[in-house]
């Protein structure tokens, strides 16, 4: 009895926890008319009552979609933001800190301890500390107002070269050793060894990252004023709830590619977020 | 020997790195102590002034109140819940591993979309007050109250129970099972197992994983500003809305020095993470 009432409860949670997602789907299919009965009351302040809601939508239809994608250019456009930013910054970090965390992790040189404190400090900071400081740097880069504003310091934010760090780390010192009495230079056992066997820690690295840079607020808001580069996260509460139909839809579209990713990439999320914690 | 420290392969995987992050966060932050001690407008020497105006400002305390009283709420309550559910999860391994994907799925939810549902939820007429309506009790001003306090500490542990279950996961699997073994042989009971085995065994653990929820502690603020803007329910104004303000307002001199002390603390809690976790190897 005690065994059933835990699972209850536990399963209970977790259907809470993932109820938002079958919402907004749901959401995503109702008729106009369906969801402005809904939600007239919010949407009107005129009328009386409360907003209420349906598990599922009466009868199911693509309206909303037909709408946002065929009469949408300026969605289409934030969308191409959004995903700009985070296939610059993922190409970024695969570029600058996956080498960054394999040479912290496999070797050893002066300073390297206060290097990597420096990089730790720098990933804990919120980014209102620096905000003022890497706005007048990027001015006198004539980056602002640009979507490389946002790009090339998300490309070295340091948190991903924590993770993978942990996972670099793992790899035994052994394998190193016997390609080094074959011959191979450093470049090739990075490329031969680390690589492959750290796979999974750059993937888990790049998904959080990805994720971050997906619903990226504080950096557009201060250093964009064009609203042609609005990223998706700041273009959707613009729209008003009249459209009810269209911030569903949005609002789904935008979790498609990270829900994609989460299912492909979950067991390699789950020793990413394991790394962040467990020192080898 | 310069010439060697310069020749050590490490420097070409970490040099292209060091010097974006030099750019873009190093020299940036170091800029910020520099201008935490001048005055923006004339750039002569202030000394402390910065500090105490910053100090003595009240929405500074008001701002500093309640990020404060947001994570010692928010941070012991996540930890708390998800070590409950990662026990229970690690017991029942079938089905809980199915369940602990669902935990895991707010991560990937995209603040927007989380914003959407705010909208919809917490609305004066919207569909919570609907749900309390029909229940006979009184409806609620959700986001201009201090409920709105309470929501966010709901989203925050929303988003990260998942990632934090996963955590005390790894730190439970750590824990040999020739322990729990030998401790049944002798008859302790499932309490006793629970706090002489497993919550001491977990504890090296404890460290790392409060600052990581610290460290996430600060990303609530997306939501927040994008339901709320610039001038939220005075319970939730954070440190964010505080220096966004004052980046807008061009008040300089308090944004820097309130910088500095926010960075301090937090690099005094880094240190002591760092010592807690070398403590461990």
């Amino acid at each position: 009895m005690k065994r059933k009432l835990s699972l209850f409860l536990i399963a209970f949670g977790a259907f809470i926890v993932i109820y938002p997602v079958i919402f907004l789907l749901a959401g995503s299919f109702m008729h106009p008319a369906e969801l402005e009965e809904h939600l007239a009351p919010i949407v009107s302040p005129a009328s009386q009552g409360f907003a209420d809601w349906s598990l599922l939508p009466q009868i199911p239809t693509l309206r909303s979609y037909a709408k946002v994608l065929l009469e949408e250019p300026q969605f289409f456009m934030v969308f191409w933001n959004s995903v700009k930013i985070v296939a610059g910054v993922v190409a970024g970090q695969l570029l600058f800190g996956v080498p960054a965390a394999w040479g912290f992790a496999r070797y050893e040189f002066r300073l390297k301890k206060l290097l990597f404190f420096i990089y730790i400090i720098l990933m804990m900071l919120p980014f209102q500390v620096i905000m003022l400081s890497q706005y007048l740097v990027l001015r006198e880069l004539s980056l602002l107002d640009s979507l490389w504003a946002i790009i090339l310091p998300g490309a070295f934010s340091t948190f991903p070269v924590f993770v993978l760090y942990n996972f670099f780390r793992a790899i035994p010192e052994s394998i190193m050793e016997s390609a080094r009495i074959d011959g191979a230079s450093e470049f090739q056992i990075f490329f031969k060894i680390g690589i492959p066997l750290g796979k999974t820690g750059i993937i888990a690295a790049l998904l959080l990252q990805f994720l971050e840079y997906w619903n990226v607020v504080e950096q557009p808001l201060i250093f964009l004023d064009r609203e042609e580069l609005w990223p998706l996260t700041l273009y959707l509460p613009e729209i008003s709830l009249e459209n009810a139909g269209q911030s569903l839809v949005a609002a789904v579209i935008t979790l498609v590619p990270t829900m994609i990713l989460f299912f492909l990439c979950k067991d390699h999320l789950e020793k990413g977020i394991v790394a962040s914690a467990v020192k080898e | 020997m310069r010439v060697r420290t310069w020749k050590n392969p490490a420097w070409w995987f970490l040099l292209p790195s060091f010097t974006g992050v030099c750019i873009f966060y190093f020299i940036p932050y170091i800029d910020v102590f520099r201008r935490a001690f001048f005055s923006a407008a004339g750039g002569e020497f202030q000394g402390l002034d910065n500090f105490k105006t910053v100090l003595t400002n009240p929405a500074f305390q008001l701002a500093v109140k309640n990020t404060g009283l947001f994570m010692l709420v928010c941070i012991p309550l996540l930890l708390f819940l998800s070590l409950v559910i990662a026990v229970w999860i690690y017991r029942h391994s079938k089905i809980g591993n199915f369940l602990k994907t669902g935990f895991l799925l707010p991560m990937a939810i995209p603040v927007a979309a989380v914003v959407l549902l705010w909208r919809i939820l917490f609305d004066d007429q919207g569909l919570l007050n609907g749900v309390l309506d029909r229940w006979g009790t009184g409806t609620c001003e959700w986001m201009d109250t201090r409920w709105a306090f309470v929501i966010l500490v709901v989203s925050y542990i929303w988003k990260n129970l998942g990632y934090h279950i996963v955590l005390w996961l790894a730190g439970l699997s750590m824990i040999p099972d020739q322990i729990y073994e030998a401790a049944q042989m002798d008859g302790a009971s499932d309490r006793v197992i629970f706090f002489r085995i497993t919550l001491p065994n977990l504890l090296p653990m404890l460290f790392i994983i409060a600052v990581l929820a610290l460290l996430n502690s600060f990303k609530v603020f997306r939501e927040v500003y994008l339901v709320a803007g610039n001038y939220p329910n005075e319970s939730i104004y954070m440190i964010q809305h505080l220096f966004n303000n004052w980046f807008r307002d061009l008040a300089l001199d308090k944004m820097t020095a309130g910088a500095v002390l926010l960075s301090i603390l937090l690099i005094l809690l880094i240190f002591l993470l760092q010592k807690a976790w070398e403590d461990r190897a």
